[in-house]
């Protein structure tokens, strides 16, 4: 379907069996220092929310010493954190969902058939989501006001729709138009409905991109921190990635705890780094792709 | 030239979709119209109205808590005051520069520069890619949050191993350049990435052919492969200018981007939900932004969609 950007292909064991210069030496140390650093502000984090913040505090933080688990306890209770990611699920799942079937239906639209709208409503649904967020907020913030949306999560839902439907759009629009119209062309002489060719053949053919795509919006849903800002007022429906500034704000100088804090939020992304990359990159890239 | 794999790589060549459209009942077209209608209504009314909302309400003065009849039209009164009076947009126009050129000449290119490295036969390639990747799944929020255990003034690392007193996200004369390393620490796996795509997708042959004919590996890349990888190139462009335009998250949760770490997208929001609201002010602000971006938006429109009308 994409490029799997993080496989293993052959040419990695013939490389294997070549021999060490100078300059691969080289180059080895510059990846390795490179990894390493990438990899340190993370690693450091984790290493701090394991520790007391007693003996840090004592013995500087770089030091050894004083493990223990109260952080997370602490950080989870105090943070409010169980409610918080309740309401990242509450907005990101409903969020992606729609933004799944809405993209997937435009697309099906703008893909298998040749109507004069199709380029308007591709650039249309593709430009959206790149225009800067923070420029919508007035008019939205005061609509919203309006009909008596803000602090409620169908605000922060229904604009993260609005913004990835674009994308997702022209992803699925151009995986569409890649499908052979044969598929369809049968079909629609046997007078079958437009809706039972997209929700029986052309669906379950983008099965990959839906799943590629689907881990990327909910990383991306789920890192908001904007939308959520912007619309919600009450600290107990703020999502996680929001609300881990309270945690800040009652305990500023506790580091330790707030190391335990950013873990937690990022275990959902890292456990998608670990567990779904293939999908991850692929989704990242798709859009990428086309040219 | 289209990076992705043979099936979906034929979108681009494809005649268009020669459906009969006259085959279609009146019922088909009914539902083909809801199924665009329905997203396209999300997508207008949530982006593109509100976008030309913004606009129109740069050139008025409201307080944005009144009724609508409130508004007084003011013309261009909101720009002129913007460079005139108000003492934080330069800085912020300047930061916002600074993210631009940071991310442009250090993070972008050092981001193509290690997949270019890792696209070769190395060993333990993914480990690399991976490493290197790892913060693109972090939100900046939370990347602002990381990297205060390293910055913070009493008890952060880079203090404690320098043996200094700096207040690194504190200090206005330095804060933006300690915001944007590590700004920069996430978009360099992200421009890895895309260039990794990239570079997957380059025939063999190119490269074969460029070594026949003698050419080093750094020609090689600048005359060849990298040419053969403009559509990249100009998502690569889009992404990091409209990434530098759109910066917020990270400032946000620092000092809700004040005392140097000033970006128009801050300052967009500071005057909408701060104390004082001057929404007439702000979306002056927000117009500026929707105008530097859609100048890139299109660009990448012309680039992805242009081509289409001559096939």
């Amino acid at each position: 379907m994409s490029t799997a950007t993080v496989t293993k292909d052959p040419e990695v064991r013939v490389a294997q069996k070549r021999k060490l210069t100078p300059t691969r030496v080289l180059l080895y140390v510059f990846l390795t220092t490179m990894a390493v650093a990438w990899l340190f502000p993370v690693f450091w984090a984790a290493y701090n929310s394991f520790r007391d913040y007693a003996y840090t505090a004592q013995n500087g933080y770089v030091s050894f010493g004083g493990f223990t688990l109260d952080n997370y306890a602490k950080a989870w209770a105090d943070g409010n954190f169980a409610q918080l990611f309740l309401n990242s699920a509450i907005i990101t799942i409903p969020a992606v969902i729609v933004t799944l079937f809405f993209s997937t239906m435009a697309a099906f639209v703008l893909a298998r058939f040749s109507f004069w709208f199709n380029l308007p409503m591709l650039i249309l649904f593709t430009a959206a989501n790149l225009l800067p967020q923070q420029a919508l907020l007035i008019p939205l913030f005061r609509m919203f006001r309006e009909v008596g949306m803000l602090d409620n999560y169908l605000s922060v839902i229904v604009v993260h729709i609005a913004f990835q439907t674009g994308f997702c759009t022209f992803v699925l629009s151009n995986f569409m138009k890649a499908l052979p119209q044969s598929l369809t062309e049968a079909a629609l002489v046997d007078g079958a409905s437009v809706w039972r060719q997209y929700w029986q053949i052309i669906l379950p053919l983008c099965r990959a991109p839906l799943a590629a795509l689907g881990v990327l919006q909910v990383t991306w849903i789920y890192n908001d921190f904007f939308w959520a800002v912007a619309f919600l007022t009450s600290g107990d429906k703020f999502p996680i990635t929001s609300g881990l500034q309270n945690l800040r704000g009652q305990f500023f100088t506790d580091y330790n705890l707030l190391s335990a804090g950013s873990i937690m939020v990022a275990i959902p992304t890292i456990v998608i780094f670990f567990v779904l990359q293939k999908q991850f990159v692929s989704g990242l890239t798709l859009g990428a792709d086309k040219g | 030239m289209s990076t992705q794999a043979p099936s979906a790589s034929r979108s681009a060549t494809d005649p268009p979709p020669n459906k009969k459209l006259e085959l279609l009942t009146g019922r088909d077209r009914a539902v083909l119209a809801i199924m665009v209608i329905i997203p396209a209504l999300f997508v207008v009314g949530l982006v593109w109205l509100p976008a030309l909302i913004s606009v129109l309400l740069s050139f008025t003065r409201w307080n944005g808590i009144g009724p609508v009849s409130d508004i007084d039209f003011v013309g261009v009164q909101n720009y002129v005051d913007l460079v005139t009076i108000y003492p934080s947009f330069f800085p912020a126009v300047q930061n916002n520069l600074l993210w631009l050129v940071v991310f442009f000449f250090i993070a972008t290119p050092l981001g193509m520069f290690m997949a270019v490295l890792l696209d070769r036969e190395i060993r333990g390639s993914v480990f690399y890619q991976s490493a290197l990747y790892l913060p693109v799944v972090l939100s900046l929020a939370l990347i602002g949050f990381i990297w205060q255990l390293i910055y913070s003034n009493d008890q952060g690392l880079l203090n404690a191993v320098l043996g200094t007193q700096i207040d690194w996200f504190g200090d206005a004369d330095i804060n933006i350049y300690a915001v944007l390393v590590a700004a920069s620490w996430r978009h360099v796996g992200y421009i890895m990435l895309l260039y990794l795509a990239g570079l997957k997708g380059i025939d063999p042959a190119l490269r074969e052919a460029a070594a026949m004919d003698g050419a080093g590996e750094a020609r090689t890349f600048f005359s060849v492969i990298f040419p053969a990888m403009r559509p990249i190139n100009v998502v690569v462009l889009v992404i990091t200018v409209i990434e530098a335009l759109r910066a917020f998250d990270i400032v946000w949760v620092i000092n809700k981007g004040r005392n140097g770490l000033e970006l128009l997208s801050s300052l967009t929001v500071s005057n909408v939900i701060g104390e004082a609201s001057r929404v007439g002010f702000g979306s002056a602000i927000a117009t500026i932004m929707l105008l530097f971006s859609l100048v890139f938006i299109v660009i990448y429109m012309i680039s992805i969609y242009g081509e289409r009308e001559n096939r």
